[in-house]
């Protein structure tokens, strides 16, 4: 297939994923006897209408790619980490924890301070998950996944408990939640009137570390090359175990780190459902941008679009907004999908010769019966085939 | 309370409780036979749980109320099957990975679940569901009886379950092209066993035991519908094939023992011995993660090309 072939190969790929992905959501809000074009359109463009909309789509993307980042260094290095959830539980508890008990500090030293413990919290809870996929070969989906009910019950525990605003004792309201956090762990707002914080800047700042990480340093190089094909990373030498753990403890550090953004620039204090979803959310965010730091930053603006949106087709178009897990579910599967489509040679090839089957046009590939075997060496009859294969190789595997 | 007493009321308890865990348990053993890992049994789990609820809730003080169950029942295979087949065109005929593909699953058959709940249903309401139906005769015997036939229909059919399903994985032609695909489909499929059509048919028995296993907790374990009822169940079932060896008896090993411990730590709750709640919710996603970090020899007899998508075409 040639050039504008193979584009426009590829836009119908992902034409055709999102509109499976969009025709399961239909047969959902079908179901529910919503009106599907209305509730669409409200998801897609209601959060837009006004200031407040928008700055709500970027703090609803900020703890989503920060996570999605984490996950993106976890697949790239061969580990799906399901986990983001409890991790990003654990860096809140770790974060709140450190915030209050050193209210005193000063701001400049107690809000790094507060991050980094969340990202420790983050951090210890998903190399633990790492650990037991390098040293007893525990499948990581399971074993984060587990990990998650069990950062979900520890969480509730301590708000309950140990972690609970005295005051909600004496009051006697009983409400989980912490003390508020001291004003000098606060991360400022960047509009007034809105909670569009200064958590942006960090996640453009983790960003471009995760770029540089990645494709820029040997570090990055080897945890690339274990995800890519662990039996080759070690053949050449790359410990793959160790790499493991460390994209795990790297993976669930960013979403504690998410969880600490959120508290210290949202909330102002652990409460209950803080992470409401965002660790599975992030995981579509992750596959939506490609894996790659690039992709992740407009593809966590447009989930907190839809997060945000699915919020108001409740009021709206009387949708309950638990129809953005369907819409995530549909799309993860649509671009799991999609991706053995993509950029596969073979593919192409099939549907080129089924379409000139179909319009008439004579077939490549049998240009005449003197042609010998095309298994063997390169044969001027297979001349128009071989620049594609290395174009598109990285695919195929 | 005597210790006698204690013990028999942990077995009375726990027997019912494996019933979800083993039902998801057979299904997933034969998707895993077949070399397919269905993540998605949370989901389907979901979806069955939700479908069977609603017959008896709306068909309550209608004729045809004595077969809302039953029909319950049936649509909770049937939504099953659909979400199994479902899957199989992704991961089967698409060839994605099963691991990711199995989340989005989850994650579709669970909101689905939730958004058509909160549509038509609203709030946790609670249904008759299924009744407890002593088998006359071996329910009077003493410890047995209470024990093992003093249950609902369905915790009978999932034990009977068990052997069928051994009886069908290792002893007829159809359980022998299930493992042949799960072991080595390229000879399977040089044979002229399809590889596809069999991973299919195995996607869609597992999906129908997944969604049978939800119409069980819904109607007969907790008797009512929430969003978080099946609370991780499916992904213990995954983990207990693992456990089980891809062996449908080590499954039902597997549940009951996790069950088992389920009904301690409620008993203990019962016997009024002060311990943290949440400590307690854990200990079966604790236990999870314990017994899958001492399983790892058994790699040695599950089905070696597990997860692998089989494309026919590809050269080796």
């Amino acid at each position: 297939m040639n050039r504008p072939g193979r584009l426009a190969y590829n836009a119908a790929v992902v034409v055709a994923a999102a509109a499976a992905a969009m025709g399961i959501g239909a047969i959902v809000l079908a179901a529910v006897g919503a009106d599907i074009m209305k509730a669409y359109a409200v998801i897609l463009t209601e959060p837009l209408k006004d200031l407040i909309g928008v700055t709500e789509i970027v703090v609803r993307a900020i703890p989503l790619s920060l996570i999605a980042l984490g996950i993106a260094v976890a697949f790239r290095s061969g580990i799906l980490n399901i986990g983001a959830e409890g991790q990003m539980m654990m860096g809140i508890l770790a974060s709140s924890a450190t915030a209050i008990a050193l209210g005193s500090l000063p701001k400049p030293v107690l809000v790094p301070l507060a991050i980094l413990a969340g990202a420790a919290g983050g951090a210890a809870w998903g190399g633990l998950a790492g650990l037991l996929k390098a040293r007893l070969e525990v499948n990581e989906i399971l074993s984060t996944v587990m990990l998650n009910y069990i950062a979900a019950q520890f969480y509730t525990f301590l708000l309950r408990g140990p972690m609970m605003d005295p005051e909600e004792l004496v009051m006697g309201s009983g409400t989980p939640q912490t003390l508020r956090m001291p004003r000098s762990a606060w991360l400022d707002r960047l509009i007034p009137g809105t909670r569009l914080h200064t958590g942006v800047f960090i996640v453009l700042a983790l960003a471009v570390v995760v770029f540089v990480l990645l494709w820029r340093t040997p570090v990055g190089f080897r945890m690339r090359a274990a995800g890519a094909e662990a039996k080759a990373a070690r053949y050449a030498g790359i410990k793959v175990q160790r790499y493991l753990v460390v994209a795990m403890l790297l993976s669930g550090a960013f979403a504690g780190t998410a969880g600490a953004v959120e508290i210290l620039g949202v909330h102002r204090r652990a409460i209950e459902g803080v992470s409401g979803g965002y660790g599975f959310t992030g995981i579509v965010v992750a596959l939506f941008g490609g894996l790659h730091p690039a992709g992740i930053i407009p593809a966590s603006l447009f989930f907190g679009l839809l997060l945000l949106g699915a919020d108001m087709t409740q009021r709206l178009a009387d949708v309950p907004a638990n129809m953005v897990l369907v819409l995530q579910g549909a799309i993860i599967l649509a671009i799991v999908s999609a991706r053995q489509f993509m950029n596969n040679p073979y593919a192409q090839d099939r549907l080129a010769r089924r379409l000139a089957k179909l319009f008439g046009r004579p077939e490549r590939y049998r240009a005449g019966p003197d042609c010998p075997d095309p298994s063997d060496s390169p044969d001027p009859c297979l001349a128009d085939e071989r620049p594609d294969d290395g174009a598109s190789g990285e695919a195929s595997r | 309370m005597s210790l006698g007493q204690f013990l028999l009321n942990v077995l009375i308890l726990g027997v019912p409780f494996s019933v979800a865990l083993l039902l998801a348990g057979l299904g997933e053993t034969i998707n895993q036979r077949a070399g397919v890992f269905n993540l998605g049994c949370e989901g389907i789990m979901a979806m069955g749980a939700f479908v069977a609820f609603l017959p008896p809730y709306f068909m309550a003080g209608t004729p045809l109320e004595g077969y809302a169950n039953l029909i319950g029942v049936a649509l909770a295979i049937a939504a099953g099957a659909l979400l199994g087949v479902l899957f199989a065109l992704v991961v089967v005929t698409f060839r994605a990975p099963q691991g990711i593909a199995g989340i989005g699953l989850q994650m579709l058959g669970w909101g689905a679940a939730g958004t058509l709940f909160r549509r038509y249903v609203g709030g946790v309401t609670g249904v008759q569901g299924i009744r407890a139906m002593p088998i006359p005769g071996l329910s009077n015997l003493p410890v047995i009886g209470p024990v093992l036939f003093n249950h609902n229909p369905l915790v009978y059919l999932a034990f009977l379950m068990v052997p069928a399903f051994w009886y069908l994985l290792f002893k007829t032609p159809w359980g022998l092209k299930v493992r042949s695909v799960g072991t080595y489909p390229r000879a399977a499929d040089s044979l002229g066993i399809r590889v596809s059509r069999v991973r299919y048919q195995a996607l869609a028995l597992g999906g129908a035991m997944a969604g049978l296993a939800g119409a069980y907790l819904s109607l007969a374990q907790a008797k009512m519908f929430a969003d978080d009822l099946i609370a991780g169940r499916g992904f213990i079932a995954v983990a207990l094939v693992y456990f089980g060896r891809w062996n449908p008896v080590g499954v039902m090993g597997g549940a009951l023992l996790f069950s088992l411990a389920q009904a301690l730590q409620l008993s203990i709750q019962v016997a009024g011995i002060d311990f943290p709640y949440e400590f307690a919710v854990m200990l079966p996603y604790v236990l999870v993660i314990v017994v899958l970090s001492l399983v790892r020899k058994a790699r040695m007899i599950g089905p070696s090309e597990l997860g692998k998508p089989f494309d026919r075409e590809q050269r080796i």
